[in-house]
């Protein structure tokens, strides 16, 4: 096999993007959400800094009113509801400033994506986490 | 000259940082993870490497969304520790090693890689817990550091085969620095893990001991040709940080000796891997 032929293949975009719609329960973070989740995912930096975190600790609304994002992702947010944060344009390592503000881990954040109980899900991982048996792709079923 | 002695590979979950931090090493749940480093700290310790070109991203910490360079150097003296949200780790700041990463940042443009060139930067988890696993918790980290930030996070990252080719490209820029040091590459992130969606969780033991086969081998150029979508549908969503493992393997030529593997799940939501390798002339 000429390996190195096959790696210095360009890549076709549309293709390329079109592969990540066939993964269960996967939304990859592409320049579509990206652009979408833009303002969602800046409120979300925001928190970074311990002043704005006190802001928002103190009035969620009031505070995530003043960034430009659509009601839905405002609501999302204020709801922790991070499947729907993501279906929006969100990043888990932005939407992580929310969590950790809110004194939960990425284990305990991360689980509650997945319709597990926190502790149903620990004992998951501690086992050996999700199989990919049956969860790599939705056209091919495998 | 400057010479690559050795590269490392690890993961670098910030739970782990956490519970260095928190003095749980000890726990049942962390103990067999941190064993697997103990040989790599008694191996460090002798190595006593000057430079350590450190290879991670950044997780929303330095860079947000407002610019998304996919390969970016640090250049500065000194890098801050950043709050990530609870507070920054308590570890020391970064010593960086101006001279050389100017060389190798100027290097690699010439040699056709576009890098970003950072002077101002706090590092995050992804750069302050390998450092903090290989090291301990001394009060001073004790070698001078080169963050090298690769984006990660918004798709396309870099293909595998460029990073191989980019971490080629650091050991001639090495190799060409006139003074006398003792330099590593370190790959950090991975393995297996997906930290979003109902399928967040999933682990692919047999497939990272199938990639840690051949980064411990002189068929690493095999690792060159793995697509995107591969990483994500066998390794997770996050499992796609394991691009950066191949920039230390490109950085240490075809044939290598594997001096230590390690091999753990879980840390937090995921599979933590650790490699010791030594270039062979």
């Amino acid at each position: 096999m000429n390996f190195m032929r096959e790696v210095e293949m360009s890549t076709d975009i549309h293709e390329y993007l079109g592969q990540f719609d066939d993964i269960p329960g996967t939304r990859v973070y592409t320049a579509k959400r990206a652009r979408q989740g833009y303002w969602m995912n800046q409120f979300a930096m925001s928190l970074m800094k311990a002043e704005n975190r006190k802001r928002w600790k103190a009035n969620e609304r009031a505070y995530i009113d003043e960034w430009p994002m659509t009601e839905e992702q405002r609501q999302a947010i204020l709801d922790r509801d991070y499947n729907r944060c993501l279906d929006l344009g969100g990043n888990i390592y932005f939407l992580a400033k929310v969590f950790s503000t809110d004194g939960l881990s990425f284990l305990q954040a991360v689980g509650t994506m997945t319709g597990m109980s926190a502790e149903d899900y620990q004992a998951m991982m501690i086992a050996g986490g999700r199989s990919p048996e049956g969860v790599r792709s939705i056209r091919e079923k495998r | 000259m400057a010479r690559i002695t050795a590269g490392v590979a690890t993961s670098h979950v910030p739970a782990i940082g956490a519970a260095m931090d928190l003095g749980k090493m000890a726990e049942p749940y962390w103990q067999p993870l941190f064993a697997g480093y103990d040989w790599s700290r008694q191996w460090i310790a002798q190595e006593k490497p000057d430079v350590v070109i450190l290879v991670y991203n950044d997780h929303a910490s330095a860079f947000d969304m407002k610019i998304i360079p996919t390969f970016a150097i640090g250049c500065a003296d000194r890098y801050g520790i950043c709050d990530e949200g609870w507070g920054p780790r308590p570890v020391p700041d970064v010593e960086g090693h101006a001279d050389l990463a100017w060389h190798i940042a100027q290097s690699l443009i010439l040699d056709e890689f576009d890098m970003t060139i950072i002077n101002e930067m706090d590092v995050d988890h992804g750069l302050t817990v390998p450092l903090s696993l290989l090291f301990g918790q001394p009060e001073q980290w004790p070698c001078k550091v080169i963050p090298l930030a690769v984006n990660v996070v918004t798709y396309p990252p870099p293909s595998g085969n460029r990073c191989w080719m980019l971490g080629e490209a650091i050991a001639r820029a090495v190799e060409s620095f006139p003074e006398d040091l003792n330099v590593q590459v370190w790959g950090t992130g991975g393995m297996s893990h997906q930290l979003q969606g109902p399928r967040a969780g999933l682990i692919n033991a047999e497939w990272d001991n199938r990639f840690l086969d051949l980064m411990s081998n002189d068929d690493g150029e095999a690792l060159r040709a793995i697509p995107h979508i591969e990483y994500l549908r066998e390794t997770g969503s996050e499992g796609i940080e394991m691009v950066m493992w191949l920039i230390m393997r490109g950085a240490l030529g075809r044939k290598v000796k594997a001096l230590h593997r390690h091999y753990h799940v879980p840390a937090s939501n995921t599979a933590v891997g650790h490699l010791v390798l030594e270039p062979v002339s």
